[in-house]
């Protein structure tokens, strides 16, 4: 009942924020709070379960279409639901100044993306998983089309389209694995566990693999297929940039954990290499954008590309390590580059613009806010100490033992975060003079939200340990694939040298 | 004993922190208190630690305090590790910082950011003290990584100034990437032992690894990272620019301590160099080709820090080559040696700063020697070391860094490079000193001897003499070196070199300024000044590439094909929007036309 609940929380608030709003102005933000802290006290009760799944729901929906409800908490979801709760709260409460109009509406937009999170975070059908998907996707858009900045049509087209198309091929997918599974065994099933059983020839997993493969590759997001991200994530508002980095994006990585891989054992690890090989290039390449921008949220959104094709590589790297890092990294740059989002915010809000051209000197007006930025630029290069750092190293550690000249490069990026980030700095926070005097630094509440951030950035960076222990059941089982098991002994190819 | 250890790198810590967080609220007064209060404490118990080390028999520490994390196959622990490297260098930190500190409360007095500058020299303490007492790889490299932060943060202490930031991220960048090989040699100790303690896996490898290539590649990317941070070629670039930062912190971190930081790193790893015989041939190439490269341009600087940013790395060159002849103790002492009275040039250097208004260039000093006496003894003590005149401290440990790498090797390339570089020392010493103190004055100075700034160079002073009667409990750490026999005449020639140098100097400058001035303007001492071009290398090889690649990508080339699909939708949408025109006499048109196009082809 619990993960009914969790599911029901947001919706309610949804349904109800423009009822509240008549009561009171900002009825529909405390109405939001109430709800992710309700789910917050649901995720305590659900804590500690044994077994494969420490909650399930079952009941049937479509039964003569093999479609089923069916709901299962593991560690791993566990993980992304708080993040989803934490997040979703921080979302809340930096809107409320920033978000002046329909405030109810966009309340009611923004809770039924987290409701639409959450179902895919829980979801083990696979029609239900794709009901979600599309559920969490529309409010999303309407957030950047509506409460958006300058360019926001454009970007809420881009991103709406995008992630349109490559859910189709989705959908094709399920669709595909759905008759699979009525030609062996006579039903038509969506059921994750029932398609886990299946005997699949290999040329059709290998296609049924790249249909999910594409879809979760562009949230990702994989360059070449980023290129939705920088325009949704400079145009939404700041809590539609913190909603899009620190949770969707790691849907896409969820997606392939919990069906890519474990669905097409071997064809994935068929495709690894060229998906490690992806995932460098995106770290590569973001980095590389990143560098070259002017405008601060830009910057940003360029430097989710780099982190998560640390990501893509950790997940494919396919080996313990690398995938308890590639978790690490889905929390980590949740916590990183949503802190950043929040604090280009704020100056925005402050100065009106974002450009890098025009900003600088900061250091003196606002010390604290300053202190902050650095602190999450340091986030966002893999300082040691912080929770980036132990995600990358293990990602890196973890790719290692399968290809060294390919984590070779990818530690490259490491220079590249060093470029990007200390460029932010220098540019934002230092030198001369700044746009005009008289801006107010930190406000109670933003201390609150940054504050809590750079705490959570410090405590996982120093005891990530909850973490990786929460992770390495789930991870652990999906290592013991059968397919899996062939995975070659590391050898680092030495020859003679000097 | 293991609190004593923990609270040695906590105490700055916590200060750090606090001055962080309530350092702009506080004055003047309470922060100086906390700021020097915290490392005096600090090297209190280092002392503590220090002599209850020396009387236990020399037995190394291994402290196991908590777990740091335990993934699928890496087990990684905030482990700390005593012994006698780590109580040289704790006891160098702690003790030089001490004096630093103080000197900087003088220093710094008056400044908007005071507290902020405490915070940042107390967490540097904290990091290095960290690198230098952690067991395990990955606490290692935090404090690795933690002292590159803050010498980005002091670097860019007066931020106002763009060339200041620009110098700090060079130094970050550059050291970076010497970073990332030692990354890559970590990841290859994980692979290989599932675990990254530091004396488990030097044992390990020690036993596994003899007659493979493992503990080369190893050794090769350790030496990456070292020679990032200590500034050695190829990667010496950053540091002659880091002197944008205050003068306290050149002294601290680019001279006494974090410089020498991959000098430790080698020296902790010896039993992985030690299987690698051809890195270790590596080391000593690198540092002695750095020493006398970097001796040469200090030669022929201007700017008074830039003067002792090369003489810094010249004479890191000098740990590194004896690092690399297999005389690892005299490269430690050297390290020490070279901390006392580097610390003590630079801060006098600071002296003479202040009292000129914050004038460096050389060439407008001159004829200090009367205005500012105490400035002159204590640069003349400096310099002596320097030069390695014999009975200063830089005397003992360069002659045992030569005599013991002549012991070991003979005297092949590198031997002789070595040994140039030991005149050219002595040779830029002189002028250093020369140009400060004699000569006619042209700059007015106002003599500044607050006493916080005079008595941590008296102390200094001492130490550049005579610092080499500390004993270093180094036996039990390296594998003793076999003992070889060196002739007299070799002995003779080192023990005379740098009196060559002095000689040959004085008698440049009584008789022949005229071939000084000549020389000067030269290609050679341009090229010279420029630090022998490899900015400019490195400029066109690397940072213009990269600059042109992100201005022609700005707009991400990946973006193209979707742009494209845009246009070709849009540009159909309105060629066929304009086919519906409205018009009866279009459609008929047409009607007609599709007709008897579809006759024509179907007959």
């Amino acid at each position: 009942m619990i993960l009914v609940w969790l599911l029901l929380l947001p919706l309610l608030a949804a349904l109800f924020a423009p009822q509240v709003e008549h009561w009171r102005a900002d009825g529909s933000r405390w109405l939001s709070l109430t709800a992710l802290g309700l789910q917050a006290l649901l995720l305590l009760a659900a804590a500690g379960g044994g077994g494969d799944w420490w909650l399930e729901s079952r009941a049937d929906w479509l039964p003569r279409l093999g479609i089923g409800w069916h709901l299962g908490l593991d560690g791993l979801s566990y993980l992304l639901l708080w993040l989803t709760v934490a997040l979703g709260a921080v979302s809340v409460l930096i809107s409320w100044r920033e978000i002046r109009q329909r405030v109810a509406f966009f309340h009611c937009n923004l809770m039924l993306s987290v409701a639409g999170i959450v179902g895919v975070f829980l979801a083990l059908d696979l029609f239900l998983f794709f009901v979600f998907w599309e559920l969490m996707l529309i409010p999303m858009v309407l957030l950047i089309a509506i409460w958006g900045h300058d360019n926001r049509r454009y970007a809420a087209t881009k991103f709406f389209i995008f992630t349109q198309a490559s859910s189709l091929l989705m959908l094709i997918a399920i669709l595909g694995l759905a008759f699979a599974h009525q030609s062996q065994t006579g039903t038509l099933s969506f059921d994750r566990d029932a398609l886990l059983r299946l005997e699949l020839a290999p040329g059709l997993a290998y296609w049924l693999m790249l249909g999910f493969f594409v879809a979760f590759a562009v949230k990702l997001p994989m360059v070449p297929l980023h290129t939705w991200l920088p325009d949704a994530h400079t145009e939404a508002p700041t809590a539609g940039s913190v909603l899009l980095a620190a949770i969707l994006l790691k849907t896409g990585a969820y997606g392939l954990l919990r069906f890519s891989l474990p669905l097409f054992p071997a064809a994935s690890a068929d495709f690894s290499p060229v998906a490690m090989a992806l995932g460098v290039a995106g770290i590569l390449y973001g980095a590389k954008l990143a560098f070259a921008q002017d405008d601060m949220k830009r910057l940003v959104a360029y430097t989710s590309v780099s982190h998560m094709g640390f990501v893509l590589l950790g997940i494919y790297a396919l080996n313990g390590m690398a995938l308890q890092g590639a978790v690490m990294q889905m929390l980590a740059h949740g916590f990183s580059t949503a802190a950043l989002f929040i604090v280009v915010g704020m100056l925005q809000e402050r100065w009106h613009t974002r450009d890098l051209r025009q900003l600088g000197g900061l250091w003196t007006q606002l010390p604290r806010l300053s202190g902050f930025t650095l602190l999450f630029a340091l986030a966002s290069l893999g300082l040691p100490g912080l929770a980036n750092f132990i995600a990358e190293f293990l990602i890196l550690a973890g790719a290692f033992q399968r290809s060294w000249p390919l984590t070779a490069v990818a530690a490259l990026g490491l220079v590249g975060a060093a470029l990007y980030a200390l460029l932010l700095v220098q540019r934002g926070l230092w030198g001369g003079g700044a746009p005009a005097p008289g801006r107010h630094d930190c406000s109670r509440r933003e201390w609150l939200v940054l504050g809590a951030l750079a705490l959570a950035l410090f405590w996982f960076g120093l005891h990530p340990q909850p973490v990786l222990d929460l992770v390495r059941e789930p991870l652990v089982q999906l290592l013991d694939a059968p397919h899996h098991a062939a995975e070659s002994p590391p050898r680092l190819p030495v020859g003679s040298w000097l | 004993m293991a609190a004593l250890l923990l609270w040695i790198p906590l105490m700055p810590l916590l200060s750090s922190l606090l001055l962080l967080l309530a350092g702009a609220r506080l004055g003047e007064r309470p922060v100086a208190l906390l700021g020097v209060g915290s490392v005096a404490l600090s090297a209190l118990f280092s002392l503590a630690a220090i002599l209850s080390f020396s009387a236990s028999d020399g037995v190394a520490w291994g402290i196991e305090t908590l777990p740091w994390f335990s993934a699928l196959g890496l087990e990684v622990g905030f482990s700390l590790h005593f012994d006698g490297l780590s109580a040289v260098m704790v006891g160098v930190i702690t003790g030089v910082g001490l004096l630093i500190h103080l000197y900087s409360v003088a220093y710094m007095a008056g400044d908007a950011d005071f507290a902020r500058f405490f915070a940042y020299l107390n967490l540097f303490v904290a990091m290095m003290l960290i690198l230098v007492l952690a067991g395990d790889f990955l606490l290692l490299y935090l404090g690795w990584e933690g002292v590159g932060l803050c010498s980005f943060l002091l670097i860019g202490f007066w931020y106002r100034q763009p060339e200041n930031g620009y110098a700090a991220r060079k130094a970050f960048v550059v050291t970076r990437i010497g970073d990332v090989a030692l990354a890559l040699g970590l990841l290859i100790l994980v692979q290989q032992f599932g675990m990254l303690n530091i004396q488990d896996s030097v044992d390990q490898a020690r036993q596994l690894w003899p007659g493979s290539d493992l503990a080369g590649w190893v050794a090769l990317l350790l030496l990456g990272g070292a020679v990032g941070k200590s500034a050695q070629l190829p990667l010496q670039t950053w540091l002659p620019d880091a002197m944008a930062g205050p003068t306290p912190v050149s002294a601290l971190i680019h001279a006494a301590t974090m410089v020498t930081a991959g000098v430790y790193l080698i020296a902790r790893t010896q039993g992985i160099f030690m299987l690698a015989p051809q890195v270790l041939q590596l080391v000593a190439l690198v540092g002695a080709m750095t020493l006398f490269l970097a001796a040469c341009s200090a030669l022929v600087q201007h700017d008074l820090k830039r003067i002792l940013a090369y003489s810094t790395i010249s004479q890191i060159g000098y740990m590194f080559f004896a690092l690399g002849t297999g005389a690892f103790s005299a490269a430690v002492f050297h390290l020490m040696t070279h901390a006392f009275f580097k610390a003590l040039l630079f801060l006098a250097a600071g002296q003479v700063i202040m009292s000129l208004h914050h004038e460096q260039d050389t060439r407008r000093m001159g004829g200090l020697l009367r205005p500012m006496p105490f400035s002159a003894l204590c640069f003349a003590i400096g310099c002596a070391a320097l030069a390695a005149l014999p009975l200063t401290s830089g005397f003992y440990s360069k002659d045992a860094i030569l005599l013991q790498a002549y012991a070991q090797g003979g005297a092949g390339f590198a031997w002789w490079l070595a040994l140039a570089g030991a005149l050219v020392t002595a040779l830029y010493s002189l002028r250093l000193f020369v140009r400060l103190f004699l000569g006619d004055c042209r700059t007015l100075p106002e003599p500044d001897n607050r006493p916080l700034l005079c008595w941590p160079l008296g102390i200094l002073c001492l130490l550049a003499l005579f610092g080499a009667l500390i004993p270093q409990p180094l036996h039990d750490v390296f594998s003793a070196a076999p003992q070889a026999h060196v002739p007299l005449p070799v002995h003779l020639l080192v023990l005379a070199m740098p009196v060559i140098g002095l000689v040959a100097g004085i008698w440049l400058l009584l008789r022949h300024r005229d071939w000084r001035q000549a020389f000067a303007t030269g290609a050679l001492a341009r090229w010279w000044r420029a630090g022998w071009g490899f900015d400019v290398l490195y400029d066109w090889l690397l940072v213009r590439p990269l600059l042109w690649l992100a201005r022609v990508n700005r707009r991400d080339l990946a973006d193209l094909p979707v742009q494209l699909l845009v246009w070709t939708s849009r540009i159909c949408h309105q060629g066929l929007s304009r086919l519906q025109s409205g018009r009866l006499r279009h459609y008929a048109v047409g009607i007609v036309g599709g007709a008897v196009l579809i006759l024509a082809v179907v007959l």
